[in-house]
């Protein structure tokens, strides 16, 4: 099955970066095929630097070639270079295991992370010499399916799909082989693929778009309807309740060439209750289910041993709300059989001088930066979004940096938030700038680096109905805190390109009318769209027009409650109208504590699908931000110190 | 990318180790060849590098660290093989931390071979005395077999001969961002062709190297390699060539046997 080695083997010399197309990473597999067995090519839409770390695929490659009647390998998508090789010399989309043609797998199943893969998707599919579109399919093509967390909302690729994997992946695939491995038994004959298909709807977690009817109602979207009676209306999607049972991945692969994300990573939780009103990854997670700390001891210090990798991170949604990090932590740190010489990483620190105390124990020489997520730069913005972090919060783990050493801070900002006034927009220099005042009283070389990202409204979020905001609106913001800080000594502003924003708009909360849209953008050569210097917005405007769409439909303007939204018949487990509900308090400005300590607010997560949160401390970490043992009637709390004396609160813009 | 913030990164840091204080870490060095054959060979110089690191520290061997803020394991690498290349004799030199007690050589090739991934395979270990040569220093010329695929067999033969035997043979190439022309016949220690469109060439590396797709510009601008493998590493020893480290005779492969991964 050496064949598309043999064809691609001479090329190789000619493009960048060879060793991504060549696989033989420690934990690759070369596993059998046999007509006894249901072949999954898990692809990851972009390439191989950034696809190969994805722990998801990581874990479904495992748990798949564990089974006796599937096999799993993996593929990416070829850079430009090697693409235009493959198109050449007509060699097929392969697997980097044992370069099998993709063709010859009975699954072509895709992890999608972001929206701007899209396009890459489809070239993926007819790279692999199957026809992009799921209905011009015949039964010996492989089956095309996606998961991850933007098939949430699947609609914009619903005619490229066949079927499609809401939630947790860990159970649902070997439900799915086993259907599949009848089928193939089966021969596969002409008219099967409509019938599997069919079958495979009966799966709790698995979509099938062909299945559905939409009626529309001009722009609006009347009602989405099963073709027939047995198909479910509502796709509830699939959560493992009990990370502990999934210790994976167990052997994780280590790479020969350079990736992102290249260290060993464990998994400590999954799900986060926190609440942010902009994120969808805490929304579709819930409920929260931490790992044992035992068992993340054994997963690190075993994966550390067969990786020889001298660096872990610790990941979650917000790791420093895993109970008992700081003995986690130490333990790793201190363990004399790596001789001192591992390092942590905690991927998404929380804004507080607790979470920068777990930071000092593991970095205890050349501290150089620690990055915080603010989002917004006023205490009415972050009520809003409930990202409940006050001043002090942030002021107290930008001191506790700079004071133990730290010489650069980075921040993450939104704009482009519901309400969000020019007010707020430069709250966002005004807490930058003081924390480059709070780092001047420590040290000279005070860096503070403030990254600001334009808001895309996100399905199964409180944000879902709230129109965003336009590229001009959104390079205007920006453009207001260019003025602002170009005149602060010490403080960088950085942002996302506001045009890139849009097209990851309209793909977030798009309806099946956009496959039209998607399918030109990638005919005229719009792949790579997340990569800067690929990114062609006029192709994305221009096929708009020619489809007859219009952006401020799609994209900017606010829905109503009433709406059908394009993805109502997907269950994240959240009630529409706890979302609602969620949406009018961020309108009034009101924020929500985390419920894994305080009671329940029924958002449906649990109570749906009769599971809980599995969280080892009952009480809420000390000293922890976000509503977790803090007062938060105020963002500024009047009587208490401010570590260090700051510049009276006023608009940058007014100072001038 | 409103997500971005949860994987707000930290950059990488250590630990300054307990050991550093120790004056003398180093008991040890070892000189390892290997072998780089089949699809690994689309690794570059410094992915090669990466995975010797955590296939060193898979097999568990005590590797000397070097000392400061950002400790690195002290190994050095020979002259860098070009990304697509294949050898039959690769060096790297590794430091071994004393406190740790002597390792016994004769394992370590069976101690790597479960550490390293297919294709790279240890083919003998020696103990360096103390102020050996680096690599770098001792390596005075390769030996490698340049496939020019494409071209023909007697066109091969007839470009070789007549650029033999010309005085001196002017290429223009790139040094260090700047183009040097200087005649690189001293260079070119022995050629000839093997056969089909195979030439066994021993290049120079010192005083002024010559690489093998260099040599093929020097002799038809048109040509291009198809397989390039590096054969031997040759060291000066008392007016004779040497191999870096010599293999017994049955362990060298035979020049054609090209291993190929699955």
């Amino acid at each position: 099955m050496d064949f598309v080695w043999t064809q691609l083997e001479p090329h190789l010399a000619d493009v960048e970066k060879p060793a991504r197309y060549i696989g033989l990473e420690l934990g690759a597999q070369r596993p059998e095929h046999g007509p006894g067995t249901v072949s999954w090519l898990l692809t990851y839409p972009d390439t191989y630097e950034i696809g190969l770390p994805n722990q998801g695929l990581q874990i479904l490659y495992e748990i798949l070639n564990e089974r006796d009647d599937a096999v799993a390998e993996r593929a990416y998508a070829p850079w430009g270079d090697l693409e235009g090789v493959m198109r050449r010399e007509r060699i097929p989309l392969f697997s980097v295991d044992t370069h099998r043609a993709a063709g010859d797998f009975d699954v072509l199943a895709f992890n999608l992370s972001a929206e701007l893969t899209y396009t890459n998707l489809l070239n993926c599919i007819d790279l692999a010499g199957i026809p992009v579109r799921a209905a011009e399919r015949r039964p010996d093509h492989p089956l095309v399916a996606a998961g991850g967390h933007c098939t949430y909302n699947p609609e914009p690729l619903a005619d490229f799909l066949d079927f499609v994997v809401i939630g947790d992946g860990e159970e649902v695939v070997s439900e799915i082989t086993e259907v599949l491995a009848a089928w193939k038994a089966s021969g596969r004959t002409a008219g099967s693929r409509a019938a599997v298909l069919r079958e495979l709807t009966r799966i709790d977690g698995v979509y099938v778009p062909s299945m559905y009817e939409v009626d529309y109602d001009g722009p609006a979207i009347r009602a989405i309807r099963p073709r027939y009676p047995d198909v479910p209306e509502r796709v509830e999607k699939r959560t493992i309740a009990d990370l502990a049972a999934w210790p994976y991945p167990r052997r994780q692969l280590v790479p020969l060439t350079e990736v992102v994300h290249d260290r060993l990573n464990v998994e400590v939780f999954r799900g986060c209750t926190r609440g942010c009103r902009f994120c969808q990854a805490g929304m579709i997670t819930r409920p929260v289910r931490e790992r044992p700390a035992d068992q993340v001891r054994t997963m690190v210090a075993d994966g550390l041993r067969r990786t020889g990798y001298d660096e872990v991170a610790l990941t979650s949604l917000s790791t420093a709300d895993f109970s008992g990090i700081e003995s986690v932590v130490r333990g790793i740190v201190d363990d004399p059989s790596t001789c001192g010489q591992v390092s942590v990483s905690l991927p998404s620190l929380r804004v507080d001088a607790f979470t920068v105390g777990i930071a000092a124990q593991i970095q205890k020489a050349r501290r150089t930066g620690l990055t915080f997520a603010p989002e917004a730069g006023t205490w009415r913005m972050r009520q809003i979004i409930n990202k409940l972090i006050r001043e002090e919060d942030l002021y107290g783990a930008v001191t506790s940096a700079f004071s133990q050493g730290w010489r650069r801070v980075k921040l993450y900002f939104l704009t482009g938030l519901p309400s969000e006034t020019d007010e707020d927009t430069l709250g966002i220099h005004e807490l930058a700038r003081n924390c480059v005042e709070i780092g001047r009283t420590y040290t000279k070389g005070v860096s503070v680096k403030a990254s600001v990202g334009g808001f895309v409204p996100k399905p199964f979020t409180p944000f879902q109905w709230f129109g965003q905001n336009t590229v001009d609106e959104l390079h205007r913001k920006v453009g207001l805190l260019r003025d602002a800080t170009r005149r602060s000594k010490g403080l960088q502003l950085t942002w996302h390109d506001p045009k890139a924003t849009l097209v990851e708009g309209l793909a977030s909360r798009g309806d099946r009318r956009l496959g039209p849209v998607i399918e030109q953008v990638w005919r005229r050569g719009g792949t790579f769209q997340e990569w800067s210097e690929h990114f062609r917005l006029d192709l994305w405007l221009e096929a708009m027009a020619d489809h007859g769409l219009d952006l401020e439909w799609y994209v900017y303007r606010h829905r109503t409650e009433a709406e059908v939204l394009p993805w109502d018949h997907i269950s994240a487990g959240l009630h529409k109208d706890f979302l609602w509900q969620d949406w009018q308090d961020a309108l009034a400005e009101v924020g929500l504590p985390d419920c894994r300590w305080t009671p329940c607010y029924d958002c449906g997560a649990c109570t749906g699908y009769g599971i809980e949160h599995v969280v080892a401390s009952a009480v809420a970490p000390a000293g922890g931000s976000q509503g977790t043992g803090q007062d938060l009637s105020t963002g500024h709390l009047p009587g208490t110190s401010v570590p260090v004396e700051l510049r009276s609160r006023r608009l940058v813009g007014a100072s001038r | 990318m409103t997500l971005r913030s949860h994987q707000a990164e930290q950059p990488e840091r250590r630990e300054p180790r307990a050991f550093e204080a120790r004056p003398a870490q180093q008991a040890q060095r070892c000189r390892v060849r290997f072998s780089k054959l089949g699809k690994i060979r689309f690794t570059s110089h410094r992915d090669v590098a990466r995975i010797w690191e955590r296939a060193l520290r898979r097999a568990e061997l005590p590797i000397a660290y070097t000392e400061g803020y950002t400790p690195r394991p002290k190994l050095s690498f020979g002259l860098a093989l070009s990304t697509g290349y294949e050898s039959h004799g690769e060096y790297l030199d590794i430091a071994l931390r004393e406190a740790s007690g002597r390792v016994e050589l004769n394992e370590l090739p069976r101690r790597l071979a479960a550490a390293l991934p297919e294709g790279i395979e240890v083919q003998a270990v020696v103990a360096l005395p103390e102020g050996a040569e680096s690599l770098q220093q001792a390596v005075t010329s390769c030996t490698w077999h340049i496939d020019v695929g494409a071209a023909l067999p007697a066109a091969v033969a007839h470009a070789m001969a007549a650029a033999l035997a010309a005085p001196e043979l002017v290429v223009t190439r790139q040094r260090k961002g700047r183009s040097v022309t200087d005649d690189v016949r001293p260079a070119i220690l022995s050629a000839e062709v093997l056969g089909g469109t195979t030439i066994e060439a021993d290049l120079a590396t010192q005083p002024r190297g010559l690489r093998p797709a260099e040599f093929l510009a020097a002799i038809d601008p048109t040509w291009r390699a198809a397989r390039v493998t590096r054969i031997s590493q040759w060291t000066q020893v008392g007016g004779a060539r040497r191999e870096v480290i010599d293999l017994p005779r049955a362990a060298t492969p035979p020049p054609h046997a090209e291993v190929r991964a699955s």
